[in-house]
């Protein structure tokens, strides 16, 4: 066999810590190594193109570079010994920059440390095979989760990209955070006269078929290939039957339901449409709140329902799906305010959140667009708004931006004073944080032109004094403290990840951040992807995002799924598993191991044997582990190349 | 090439590829310092790893073996760390009997993003390894025959 190693210089990143010269000089004397040099940028396209000369100039049969992790450039480098004529899988790579010129300042070590890696990666690739891909059809029907904004651009792009489209939305219509703002920043335009046409064109589009109140029970299978379960959650309305027309929530006697949509801001009927222009528009039983379910009397919204569409004894039902793709757009949740004790919210009425401010301000809202104080139905004056309520507090575990909110309480502060014109508005801030287009001109309008003052500190507390409250905090500009006398606090909330988020990823196995985020397959180059094959994100499920951000990052993941779509057969990876027959005693070990159902006993010659089903193999070698014979092995993971790693580095 | 002598000791990694070699990249990407000795085996999970693995490379002459996977639930393989948990906790409890010291060996979690754990895992488990010293390495047979015979 013929190795080339290649080190690279990284420019500075390497060469400024590790010697890769001295380093390509150790490699020389490795067995099988026939050139080993360093090379300025290795991945650049004449460092490419370095290494396809000397494939052919040495014939090479193997190439280990030795440069960044294999997780930013493994792939490139396949494709340049592949274009060498050489097969991808006979290619290593060192990782001595990540692990080893940015974590140490020792340049001796780091050197010697280098050399080790490339020692290891040699011995690897010496027992490595050439290994030939499988092809498969894909199933070109993309499913995306969660109906918000993110979700809804999503939807219709695939869609107008000829996918078909399953849309899985968990309440009873799309529209997400979005169709409950009155109006958006920084143009302020209004956020259901936007939004709206959308989610009509949602239902309307032939290629979308959406599933509202409903939720993913399991999913399995992979790229190109998934099968999903949805839930139905049962709605106690045939929605086949249900026009909307709204008469059952006249006439249902029960008033005392959440209203989940005014964010529990008034109450609602048990049966309810959560919001006139909600998409599907179709009424569904709170079993909580409804006579009829609880106590069995009542009835009445089945009596008046001109379409007998009201199935008191309907169950949940699930359905599986078959799709090729996935977009998760699940969106964020609100942080929650009763942690701050100190500003009373939850105790004291009118302590509020932003999103309860947002329904008040909407003239579709439980007060038609007045703004009143819940404890009396008064208009306020005197208004505060506290920012960084649940956000960058490291006391309640949420020391992230939630990125939104600096922009969207100087939008509401601005709209305050359009709808009570001789009103004040004060804004506790901690830094004001607008890097958009237009938006740092924005807030500094709601200051200017409509005179919101601005203190900057933190509020230590909200108490109540006689129909007012007073907001006591630090003024850390002029270095006093200061005492406003409000007639309505607004909590500026932080965003968190979605109730449910960490179980849905495990579910699609992809990975999260610590607070529930889901997590990008790289941070910069690789931002809608995930580390699962053929699942996107979308929108604020990935971290706080506003509108324009989640609309772009919706429409990106919409690309990268006709992307993949764009061919008819997938290449499948060939780092599965491979079982050796004649090891083979047919237990059946790694067919109850192995999770995804990829291996399975078939008759040979008489006798039980096991058998791989590549396409469905993910390669992480459980079964191999639990092999007594040995018989079943991870392919370029075997256990004597992992071994020979090992003999590598303690043979000293 | 060999550890540098004085300064290192002999630690092996055995990292699954979608978490904690992750998190040991984002540790890099951060320029979080740590100590050299450790050396990282890349594996696509912390399920591939064979307990035998573990105790063949602290046989061969390591110091110390690392073994780190995705936090438990969030498995790239849905379940291949729980069968690692499973397995990595019954090989704590034999090492003794094979004669190796288990403060020799150490399985955590570290997901993609904690880079800063990453350097602490590093960091202590390094200091725990230096504070046990070089491995005894095997002796010679006669040496351990008259040893036997000896008692
Ligand atoms: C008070 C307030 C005011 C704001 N004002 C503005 C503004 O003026 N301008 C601006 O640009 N941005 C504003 N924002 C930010 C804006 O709300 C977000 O950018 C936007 O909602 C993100 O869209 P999304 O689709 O990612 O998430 P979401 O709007 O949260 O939508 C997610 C959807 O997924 C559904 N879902 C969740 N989990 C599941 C599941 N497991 N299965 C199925 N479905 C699920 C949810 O029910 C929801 O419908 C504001 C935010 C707040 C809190
Ligand atoms: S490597 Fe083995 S256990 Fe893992 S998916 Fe493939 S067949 Fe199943
Ligand atoms: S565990 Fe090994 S011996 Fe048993 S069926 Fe699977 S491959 Fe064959």
């Amino acid at each position: 066999m013929k190795i080339g190693v290649f080190v690279c210089h990284c420019g500075s990143n390497i060469a400024g810590a590790v010697d890769p010269a001295k380093v390509a000089e150790s490699a020389r004397a490795l067995p099988d190594v026939v050139i080993a040099t360093d090379t300025l940028y290795a991945c650049s396209e004449p460092g490419q193109q370095g290494i396809i000369d000397a494939v052919k100039e040495y014939e090479l049969d193997g190439v280990v570079v030795a440069s960044c992790t294999p997780r930013m450039h493994e792939a490139t480098f396949r494709r340049a010994v592949e274009r060498a004529g050489i097969n991808r899988y006979m290619f290593e790579m060192a990782n001595i920059r990540e692990h080893v010129s940015w974590i140490g300042k020792d340049k001796e070590a780091n050197t010697n440390k280098a050399a080790e890696l490339v020692g290891m990666a040699v011995e690897k690739l010496r027992r490595d095979r050439p290994l030939i891909p499988k092809q498969f059809d894909i199933n070109k029907r993309v499913m995306i989760i969660g109906g918000g904004v993110a979700g809804i651009q999503a939807a219709l792009d695939c869609a107008d990209g000829g996918l078909e489209v399953i849309l899985v939305e968990k309440t009873s219509s799309i529209g997400g955070k979005m169709a409950k703002l009155d109006k958006t920043f920084p143009t302020v335009d209004c956020s259901s006269c936007i939004l709206g046409p959308r989610m009509v064109d949602v239902a309307q589009h032939p290629n979308i078929t959406l599933y509202a109140y409903s939720e993913i029970e399991s999913i399995s299978g992979y790229v190109g290939n998934f099968q999903a379960n949805i839930r139905k959650k049962t709605t106690y309305v045939d929605w086949e039957l249900c026009t909307g027309c709204g008469l059952c929530m006249e006439k249902c006697p029960s008033k005392k339901s959440t209203d989940h949509f005014n964010e529990k801001v008034g109450v609602t009927t048990a049966i309810n449409i959560p919001f006139p222009q909600a998409i599907p528009k179709k009424a569904v039983i709170d079993a909580e709140f409804c006579t009829k379910l609880i106590k069995g009397k009542c009835g009445v919204c089945a009596k008046v329902c001109p379409s007998k569409a009201i199935k008191y004894e309907m169950e949940d039902e699930v359905v599986t799906e078959n799709v090729g793709a996935v977009v998760v757009a699940t969106g964020f949740d609100l942080f929650d305010y009763s942690v701050y004790g100190e500003y009373g919210a939850g105790k004291y009425p009118d302590v509020i959140t932003s999103l309860q401010y947002e329904r008040l301000l909407s003239a579709s809202g439980p007060t038609g667009g007045h703004i009143k104080r819940p404890s009396d139905g008064k208009e306020p004056k005197n208004i505060v708004f506290i920012q960084c309520v649940g956000s960058r507090d490291k006391s309640v575990d949420r020391p992230y931006c939630s990125g939104f909110c600096c922009m969207y309480t100087a939008k509401q502060a601005i709209l305050t004073k359009d709808h009570i014109p001789d009103s004040q508005s004060y804004v506790f801030y901690m830094d004001i944080r607008s890097p958009g287009k237009m938006y740092d001109e924005f807030t500094r309008r709601a200051m200017e032109e409509y005179g919101a003052r601005y203190i900057r500190g933190r509020v230590a507390m909200v108490y109540p004094k006689g129909e007012k409250y007073i907001v006591r905090g630090a003024d850390t500009l002029m270095g006093t403290t200061a005492e406003i006398e409000a007639d309505l606090v607004v909590l500026a909330v932080g965003a968190e990840a979605a109730k449910g988020s960490p179980q849905l990823a495990e579910k699609l196995r992809i990975s999260y951040d610590k607070y529930g985020f889901f997590m990008e397959g790289h941070p910069k180059l690789k931002p809608v992807e995930t580390n699962t094959a053929g699942v996107y994100l979308a929108g604020a499920c990935q971290g706080p995002k506003d509108i324009p951000s989640s609309v772009a990052q919706g429409s990106a993941a919409a690309a990268k799924v006709l992307g993949l779509f764009s061919k008819d057969k997938l290449e499948s990876d060939p780092q599965v598993s491979h079982v050796e027959i004649k090891r083979c005693v047919g237990c059946g070990k790694c067919v109850e191991t192995c999770p995804f159902g990829a291996v399975k006993l078939v008759d040979f010659r008489g006798m039980p044997k096991a058998e791989v089903i590549e396409t469905v193999c993910q390669g992480c070698g459980i079964c191999a582990v639990t092999c007594p014979q040995g018989a079943i092995q991870l392919e370029h993971f075997t256990d004597n190349q992992i071994l020979a790693e090992v003999n590598a580095l303690c043979r000293s | 090439m060999s550890v540098l002598e004085g300064k290192e000791l002999r630690i092996v990694g055995f990292l699954c590829n979608w978490c904690s070699y992750g998190g040991a990249d984002t540790a890099g990407v951060g320029r979080m310092s740590q100590p050299t000795d450790l050396r990282i085996i890349r594996l696509p999970c912390s399920g591939r790893i064979n307990p035998l693995f573990i105790v063949k490379t602290l046989l061969s002459g390591a110091d110390g073996v690392l073994v780190s996977g995705c936090h438990p639930r969030d498995c790239h393989y849905a379940e291949g760390n729980f069968y690692a948990r499973r397995r990595l906790e019954v090989l704590k409890r034999f090492l003794p009997i094979v004669g190796i010291e288990p403060a020799r060996f150490e399985y955590t979690w570290v997901s993609a993003s904690e880079g800063q754990r990453w350097q602490k895992v590093v960091s202590t488990f390094t200091d725990q390894i230096h504070g046990l010293g070089k491995a005894p390495r095997l002796t010679p047979s006669a040496e351990a025959l008259a040893a036997a015979s000896a008692l």
